[in-house]
């Protein structure tokens, strides 16, 4: 399939384009297709496309020293990723792989810079995408730095602990992430660390709370 | 026979997008006529990317949290 108008217009950088414009813009931009778990984007290599998701899910991601991966964020139909290096021409902050099939539109780091040139309002709409991610990320980081969240975490399973007087309702990370005050990502990160230290453990659809004293002793020190 | 528990897809906010199919690698969700079936297998590992990946938060992978008995 042939790069679409209609998609074009819905990619948050080209809002306000007109039509005779989008049709230029279509000629800069190439069509992607890819499968679950292929690799889109490495982490330190060299910007060069910037990738809008048409359809499917892609996860954004960082990988730690030991091979840890650290989910930063999942693009939906709708949305880029890749973007902060193709502007700074720095190596590409985190990975990027496809989570199912799916399609992208791809615009190259030379192309997207002619694009910015050419139609000063783009410029206008790079500026506005970039603070809503600052803004995202500001959240995120006031969560890892302040390690509270975790000792949310454990306060949030140790209420939820089924006890003699009946099961609890069952807990989603999205409901977690509410309670918390922070991102789904957060929880599932928060979740993983429990799970490595041996406080916990992740049974498919139950968390085992193995250690109910170093949780609670997390809950305090979280205070 | 004890029934396997499965995401649960809220169809009231399913707007069949089909995002958790495409990334359901034991094929436990199909979208049939623009909405989400469950279908049961031991084969899901709860890996919740189907919840994480519902633009409108259409699916649950619930946990139940229990305490281990010494």
């Amino acid at each position: 399939m042939s790069v679409q108008i209609e998609q074009l217009q819905s990619i948050p950088y080209f809002s306000g384009l007109d039509l005779g414009e989008l049709e230029s813009i279509k000629k800069l931009v190439v069509e992607k297709q890819a499968s679950r778990g292929e690799l889109l984007v490495l982490e330190d290599d060299s910007p060069e496309m910037l990738y809008y998701v048409v359809s499917g899910a892609v996860k954004v991601f960082k990988t730690s020293a030991e091979g840890k991966e650290q989910i930063i964020g999942i693009a939906r139909p709708g949305l880029t990723f890749n973007d902060v290096s193709v502007f700074d021409g720095e190596p590409n902050p985190a990975s990027a792989a496809a989570m199912g099939p799916v399609v992208l539109y791809a615009i190259s780091r030379d192309n997207m810079h002619s694009i910015v040139r050419d139609y000063p309002e783009v410029a206008l709409n790079v500026a506005t995408v970039l603070a809503g991610r600052v803004r995202h990320l500001l959240s995120l980081v006031e969560d890892l730095s302040f390690r509270h969240v975790i000792g949310r975490v454990a306060r949030i399973l140790l209420e939820y602990a089924g006890d003699k007087q009946g099961p609890k309702p069952h807990l989603t990370q999205q409901d977690m992430a509410a309670m918390a005050g922070t991102a789904r990502e957060v929880i599932g990160r928060s979740l993983k660390a429990l799970e490595e230290e041996g406080t916990i453990r992740m049974d498919r659809h139950q968390i085992v709370i193995a250690d109910k004293e170093a949780l609670a002793n997390l809950v305090e020190s979280a205070v | 026979m004890s029934k396997t528990v499965m995401p649960v897809v809220d169809t009231e906010k399913c707007r069949g997008c089909g995002l958790c199919s495409s990334v359901c690698s034991c094929g436990a969700l199909v979208v049939i006529e623009n909405v989400v079936t469950v279908i049961e297998t031991e084969a899901c590992g709860w890996c919740t990317q189907c919840e994480a990946v519902c633009p409108n938060q259409a699916i649950s992978c619930g946990y139940l949290v229990i305490i281990e008995e010494r």
